[in-house]
């Protein structure tokens, strides 16, 4: 096999691209330049290193979970705990690399869309952290749901703007974002918050993503002196997945994908994109996606805000096609089902978006071989959810689930 | 030669003002959509440009999102926009150019799609989200059915990439008159001067029409100063909302002639 790992944008096989106005190429340009020249800068490399140790806490640990394994299987199942991320989530990852570059472009406004509001968060965490204005897209329908989240963005100092147009959800947020982009170019980034959207964001992304894999890949080799069984993770927009997956990329591992299905596949109320979708361009980029017969956007569905998109990286589908990445569909039941199991085995809360990756394992994992080791990423932590989980499972109404 | 750049140079002949007229399909309706778009052909509009509602539409600014919105809600499908077209040019000569984002296009099926434009009596196609980098099998086809393919120049391009959408485009070039999306504006960018001789730098002859914030009569006589014409899409949304297709033609009419309304 050649070397899946060197693949950069701006096409993995035929996704990717650049599929926007003229207005933003100029800025796509720049972004691109300006992140080449970074990371093989030291004093960007240096930087981005020092901020990863002594703000975002990394490297992130790895737990073994083997009451919550005893649910799949005779297997060994570890969590790269992202959860223990600043901010909660992997989202940060992406968050200080590319508000760094926003820096070097000299630009003093970051502008981002949000689902579940974790990127948001972690988006209005950089700007405060290095004095940037900040304000967030996020659906009408998304800033009820994660009312939490947007409190924390203003108090971090960030504008909220709830869209209201379309579907009034993540999408909706990305189209703003980048009406909001095209006008105010010259002085704003749009902190893009996963491996979708025009090149080089795929990429760029990415990669700055990918000190998970990297850092779960020596840690488990040190823990176990074998590499996993299996790297799992759930996919959205897919940023936490290809930042698990692409260290392995190029070993015999196997990689699992879990998307949402919603209230399941056959109702038509879900989110999964690579499963379900067909080839389009959405947000800049080819891809699979959920369409109608014209070409009409689909809304997705999904209990989880931040899965709740249709449409998917494009590495993603690339890695679908070459089949070296399976992609699986997890219901809303079953994620919530994972995410108590994991609460009461290991007294671990993961965000229901991770926890469609803990579902997939408890659903795939038994047909592994006795011995075998899943390695998940355990990209969020539930404290976000805690309304959605309550109001499931009865805990907030008095009565039982 | 293009359709599209013959109607254009027509007008120009005349001394007249030039004007490119948006309005979408299948809004309100679709015999409304027939109805407007042949009433601004016949007011005055040199070059229609028929919009094509898009879930996602993001280099739209609010009053063209709510009215493809609007057209969708009511059912419109991507298949009766050659109808449309086919109604429009069996009862008007005026070149039509289709505007729609790509996906629409690349689900029906590019060269399908191309080869009903052609059959419809559709003059060409109006990408806004598809830049001449990714549009190599639209421009072979586009040369083989001889339509007219029109990309944007705005006032971030490279001197490179204004020239590059000079040689890519047939029938005009547009010119984004200042950084943003649709919708009117009060003051126009004089950025739109620089794009209009960037292009006009390359020496390919392709007219350059400018658009974005267009909305009065004045701006327009002012665009036709030192462009081959005006692009005008939310102003003539706008006044068919208020006072139907009567305000629609003294709209055109109006921004034809170069008045202030």
């Amino acid at each position: 096999m050649s070397n899946l790992r060197d693949q950069a944008g701006p096409y993995f096989g035929e996704y990717g691209g650049r599929f926007v106005p003229e207005s933003l190429i100029a800025a796509l340009d720049e972004l691109e330049q300006t992140y080449l020249a970074a990371k093989i800068d030291p004093t960007f490399i240096k930087e981005l290193d020092e901020l990863n140790r002594d703000y975002v806490g990394r490297p992130s640990i790895i737990t073994e979970v083997p009451k919550f394994a005893k649910l799949v299987g005779d297997v060994r199942i570890f969590l790269k705990r992202e959860d223990l991320n600043h901010t909660g989530s992997h989202k940060i990852n992406n968050v200080i690399g590319q508000a760094l570059l926003a820096k070097r472009m000299r630009k003093t406004r970051i502008i981002a869309e949000t689902g579940a509001g974790q990127h948001g968060v972690a988006s209005a965490t950089a700007a405060a952290l290095f004095g940037l204005e900040c304000v967030v897209y996020m659906g009408e329908v998304d800033t009820k749901r994660q009312a939490l989240n947007v409190a924390r963005m203003q108090l971090l100092g960030a504008k909220v703007i709830p869209v209201t147009t379309g579907s009034k959800t993540l999408k909706d947020a990305i189209n703003e974002a980048l009406r909001d982009w095209v006008t105010n170019v010259s002085n704003t980034h749009y902190l893009l918050g996963t491996v979708a959207g025009p090149h080089p964001f795929p990429t760029m992304v990415r990669d700055f993503h990918s000190i998970i894999g990297k850092e779960a890949r020596e840690q488990m080799l040190e823990l176990t002196g074998s590499l996993p069984t299996v790297a799992a993770a759930c996919v959205g927009g897919g940023s936490n997945a290809i930042g698990l997956f692409h260290a392995f990329l190029d070993d015999d591992v196997k990689l699992w994908g879990f998307e949402a299905a919603g209230e399941g596949i056959e109702t038509g109320k879900h989110a999964a994109t690579l499963s379900m979708g067909r080839i389009g361009v959405l947000h800049g980029a080819k891809s699979y996606m959920l369409q109608d017969e014209d070409g009409q956007t689909v809304e997705s569905h999904s209990i989880s805000a931040g899965l709740d998109y249709p449409g998917v990286g494009p590495e993603h589908a690339w890695l679908k096609d070459l089949q070296r990445a399976d992609y699986f569909g997890v219901t809303d039941d079953e994620a919530m089902q994972a995410l108590k199991d994991l609460a009461q085995t290991e007294g671990i809360i993961a965000a229901i978006e991770t926890a469609h990756a803990l579902a997939g394992v408890i659903k795939e994992g038994g047909k592994l071989p006795s011995g075998s080791s899943i390695l998940i990423n355990l990209s969020g932590r539930g404290d976000k959810d805690m309304e959605t989980v309550g109001k499931y499972f009865g805990f907030l109404d008095g009565s039982n689930e | 030669m293009s359709r599209t750049a013959q109607a254009i140079s027509l007008a120009k002949a005349k001394g007249e003002s030039v004007l490119v007229g948006y309005f979408p399909a299948g809004y309100p309706d679709i015999q409304s959509s027939i109805d407007a778009c042949v009433a601004m052909c016949e007011a005055g509009v040199d070059v229609l440009e028929l919009g094509v509602p898009y879930s996602d539409p993001v280099m739209d600014g609010l009053v063209i999102q709510e009215a493809t919105e609007e057209a969708l809600a009511n059912g419109f499908r991507l298949r009766e926009l050659f109808p449309i077209i086919g109604a429009i040019t069996a009862k008007v000569s005026t070149p039509v150019l289709v505007m729609s984002y790509w996906n629409p296009i690349l689900s029906f099926g590019l060269e399908k799609f191309a080869k009903e434009l052609k059959a419809s009596g559709a003059a060409g196609l109006i990408t806004p989200d598809l830049i001449p980098d990714e549009a190599h099998e639209w421009i072979a086809i586009s040369d083989e059915l001889q339509l007219d393919r029109v990309f944007l120049a705005t006032p971030s391009s490279s001197p490179e990439r204004l020239n590059q959408a000079a040689r890519s485009s047939r029938g005009f070039v547009y010119a984004v008159s200042t950084m943003g999306i649709t919708g009117a504006r009060e003051d126009l960018d004089k950025a739109a001067r620089a794009v209009v001789s960037g292009v006009n730098a390359s020496e390919t002859g392709t007219p350059v029409c400018v658009g974005i914030g267009v909305s009065t009569g004045s701006q327009v006589a002012e665009i036709n100063d030192y462009a081959d014409g005006a692009i005008v899409g939310s102003a003539l949304i706008k006044a068919y909302q208020h006072g139907g297709i009567d305000e629609l033609v003294n709209c055109v009419r109006n921004l034809k002639a170069g008045s202030s309304q």
